[in-house]
């Protein structure tokens, strides 16, 4: 697996080539304001933009966390007749920002001592950022799997990665030092279901694929006409528009 | 050293639905008023626009308008055996900051508790028999009847112009409201909102089955609509960006677009945002408050703000919070049940189940915050015997959908994977096809559910956290057990693909989200040595300090308290405007 990689950054790279730096590109359409737009016009809108800009690379894991990070999306959210695989929409793009920013770094954390471990319903009482959450726990995941299975997490086999999350969900693993897996798989599947059904903005749900397999219609809802209209068990069926579309 | 500023009259602590109503209540006494508030300022224009606020990663997951817990929060536990730790994260529930509060990011339900509710011990020993409320339950009237409150019910009801239909005016049932409801003068200022499907659906079912099904009051306006005041509300779009967001059709009852602008037009109110009240000051006697101290919150600055009067209408845990910080009325005790402050602390159960209808589409994006069709058999209806069931209080049933957004709902039937393909075709199949029927329940007051200061934790000026001690006791386990059952019930007569597990609430975790419905700690009633303020909510040991809020409550109703909440402010407005000031001083 980890011989294909270098070829599997470059193919990303061209998919999401031409994108330039996050933010910039797409300011192009006039800005219709929601209470005046109809659905139809969010459609087109939606049509007409490219989308939501992305930039490659990352800014805050280091190359083994990237493997790790990479393989863990891709056996979460694998390729297949639903979307690309979690890397390819952007997963693990979107953790990596979510890591670098205010977030991973405790933004809207109470990080006060003394540290209890506390019980179930006492929630989160880890001395650690997200971030630096991550840099532990990826390095303690790879050495629980090297010790389990005889190589790091990117290179077990699906079943072996499978078997490591399952066990780290249900709480059977403590990694060495004491740091529980299961704190750190709480964090690690939210930030994969936000990577991947966020606002594109935030590098994830690339082209809005999470959406469109949902049928969510994104952030344009004028819906007082819908409302009546599609109450009688048919779907109501949108190109989803993104908060990048809009603006 | 804090600077001591000019004196004011009043000085009104928190700019949220209950801070504004006082303001803009009291503007026309011509008294000089000061209104602080801890957040930002807030407008539609600036901080609700599209698409900014159609954001779900920034104001649901990160809780963008919310209390920023870094800075100030509440240590935890269930039980006074148990080490409080702190909430390091904001999850079970999300009281708001800024100017509007939590009125601006709430669903909109509103609902008037009936007279059974307020005088609710008087109630059940009456017809239950005086040993029926346990030993270790301080269950106690709240000084206040159902007739007393209604015109207030309705001038909230108006003010925030909640859409919905009366069950009973002036004593006639009305169809398709509650019947069960107390009588009121008139109707909602708005019709209902538009029905949805699954609300349709459940509607059927719950009559079939004998129940007294109507779409619920909330203010979400089924209309445009102009208050009393003049303020102009939008029609709902139904977006399904409602609780957690504000809105940015106006089309949502909040502070912000009703009350403090109207407060605000009045040259003797002035707001100050980024204003961190610390304390209530006191004097010698300790029987008067002479103001308050706050910090510049973007100086750091110390400030003291003398008034004669002062009003906390903050968050209610803030106003407890600020009582015990402030060294105002007895904390409580509950080894000793003696005490007050930060007693009756009560929270919300319930039940909920997850029905799947494969091949249907409830189109759960098209949705709005309160928007909902419920049951009030088990609840409101004191008709319902809670004798063999032996619980006090019970719970309403509802099929509510307030949105769509996909990072947080994705129904998936019980034992689906929670990654892989099998998971991703769940979830796209089952997005379109589930609706829940939720039940929410009453909390009575327990002993050991309580509010106190932390012993270890300080907050961002070194002032010691509120500490909460709660959990669900017998009495809320049977009431949820209870409403899984019935809702399980309903259920299954609805004939689903497919269906969860009814699952009722039995303990309390800080982590997922389940309802900012906190009340308790500053409770309300007839005894001083058993309630922290009078009917009028005004503090029996402080006669020029009045406390609004849910914090006022003795006890948690199955419904949400913002109803009564904007009642009983009106109730103190007009208190202190046509007693009080005439005669300042206790008014029992």
């Amino acid at each position: 697996m980890s011989e294909d990689k270098p070829n599997l950054k470059v193919a990303r790279r061209d998919f999401l080539s031409g994108v330039g730096i996050a933010g910039a590109a797409t300011a192009l359409s006039p800005v219709i304001p929601a209470a005046a737009q109809t659905p139809a016009q969010a459609k087109d809108q939606a049509k007409d933009q490219p989308p939501a800009p992305q930039a490659a690379g990352y800014t805050y894991f280091k190359p083994t966390e990237v493997e790790f990070i990479e393989a863990l999306v891709d056996h979460m959210v694998p390729k297949d007749e639903l979307s690309p695989s979690g890397t390819d929409i952007g997963i693990a793009t979107y953790i990596d920002r979510a890591l670098a920013g205010s977030w991973g770094k405790g933004d809207r954390l109470y990080m006060q001592g003394p540290w209890g471990k506390g019980t179930p319903n006492q929630g989160y009482q880890l001395p650690l950022t997200p971030a630096a959450l991550y840099r532990a726990a990826i390095a303690r995941s790879n050495a629980y799997c090297r010790k389990t299975f005889g190589q790091s997490f990117d290179r077990c086999s699906a079943q072996q990665k499978e078997t490591f999350l399952k066990d780290l969900q249900a709480g059977k693993i403590t990694f060495d030092g004491g740091l529980p897996g299961r704190a750190f798989f709480g964090v690690l599947y939210e930030n994969v279901m936000e990577g991947m059904f966020a606002d594109p903005i935030y590098g994830g749900n690339k082209d809005k694929i999470a959406w469109k397999m949902l049928g969510f219609p994104g952030v344009m809802a004028n819906n007082a006409e819908n409302v009546k209209q599609y109450n009688d068990g048919r779907r109501f069926i949108a190109n989803p528009v993104s908060i990048a579309d809009m603006s | 050293m804090a600077t001591r500023l000019p004196p004011v009259d009043i000085v009104i602590v928190g700019m949220g639905w209950t801070g504004g109503i006082l303001a803009k209540e009291l503007a026309s006494t011509g008294l000089k008023i000061v209104a602080l508030e801890r957040g930002a300022p807030r407008s539609t224009q600036n901080d609700f626009s599209v698409p900014l606020i159609r954001d779900e990663l920034r104001y649901s997951q990160r809780h963008d308008l919310m209390m920023d817990v870094s800075a100030d929060t509440y240590t935890i536990r269930n039980k006074p055996s148990e080490t409080a730790l702190p909430m390091r994260r904001l999850g079970s529930f999300l009281p708001g900051e800024g100017v509007g509060g939590a009125g601006a990011h709430w669903n909109g339900v509103t609902w008037r508790w009936p007279d059974h509710e307020l005088r609710i011990r008087t109630k059940y020993e009456e017809r239950y028999g005086k040993s029926f409320v346990p030993a270790d339950m301080p269950l106690q009237d709240w000084g206040i009847s159902g007739p007393e409150l209604e015109p207030y019910y309705d001038k909230f009801e108006y003010t925030a112009g909640v859409s919905g239909k009366a069950g009973n005016i002036k004593g006639q049932i009305q169809k398709e409201g509650n019947p069960f409801e107390d009588p009121r003068a008139r109707d909602y200022p708005l019709p209902p909102l538009v029905s949805n499907l699954a609300g349709q659906m459940f509607a059927k079912t719950a009559k079939e089955l004998g129940y007294h099904p109507y779409v619920r009051p909330t203010a979400n306006a089924s209309q445009p609509y102009t208050n009393p005041d003049g303020m102009k509300i939008g029609q709902c779009q139904y977006c399904g960006f409602c609780e957690r967001f504000g809105c940015e059709a106006n089309a949502k009852g909040s502070p912000h677009i009703t009350v403090i602008p109207v407060a605000l037009r009045n040259p003797n109110v002035e707001l100050r945002t980024y204003t961190w009240v610390t304390k209530v000051l006191k004097d010698s006697t300790g029987k008067k408050a002479t103001g308050v101290a706050y910090v510049n919150v973007l100086t750091g600055e110390e400030m003291e703000q003398p008034a004669d009067l002062v009003i906390l209408s903050a968050y209610g845990l803030s106003n407890v919070h600020l009582m015990l910080l402030s060294g105002i009325g007895k904390p409580y005790d509950p080894e000793t049940q003696t005490g007050v402050i930060g007693k009756n602390y009560a929270y919300q159960g319930g039940a909920n189940v997850t029905l799947f209808f494969e091949g249907k589409s409830f189109n759960p994006f098209i949705a709005t915050g309160g928007w909902g069709t419920s049951i009030d058999d088990f609840h409101t209806n004191w008709n319902f015997d809670r004798g063999p069931h032996s619980f006090v209080g019970g719970a309403y049933i509802s099929v509510g959908g307030s949105n769509g957004r996909p990072i947080t709902y994705r129904p998936v039937p019980p034992g689906t994977p929670q990654w892989g393909s099998d998971w991703k075709r769940a979830t796209a199949k089952w997005y379109h096809a589930a609706m829940t029927i939720a039940a929410s329940g009453a909390v009575m007051p327990n002993r050991y559910n309580y509010l106190d200061l932390d012993r270890t934790y300080t907050n961002r000026f070194g002032q010691p956290l509120m500490r909460m001690t709660f959990d669900f006791s017998e009495n809320e386990k049977k009431i949820n057990r209870h409403a899984a059952q019935v809702i399980g019930d309903i259920a299954k007569a609805m004939n689903p693909t497919q269906m969860g597990q009814p699952t009722p609430r039995l303990t309390w975790s800080v982590v997922p989200y389940q309802s900012t419905h906190n009340t308790g700690g500053a409770i309300m009633g007839t005894d001083p040595a058993t309630s922290a303020l009078n009917k009028y909510l005004q503090s029996w040991d402080m006669p020029n300090l009045f406390v609004t809020g849910a914090s006022g409550f003795p006890h948690n109703s199955g419904y949400n308290p913002t109803g009564p909440v904007g009642a009983l402010a009106f109730m103190m407005a007009d208190t202190i405007r046509n007693k009080y000031l005439k005669n300042p001083g206790s008014l029992i």
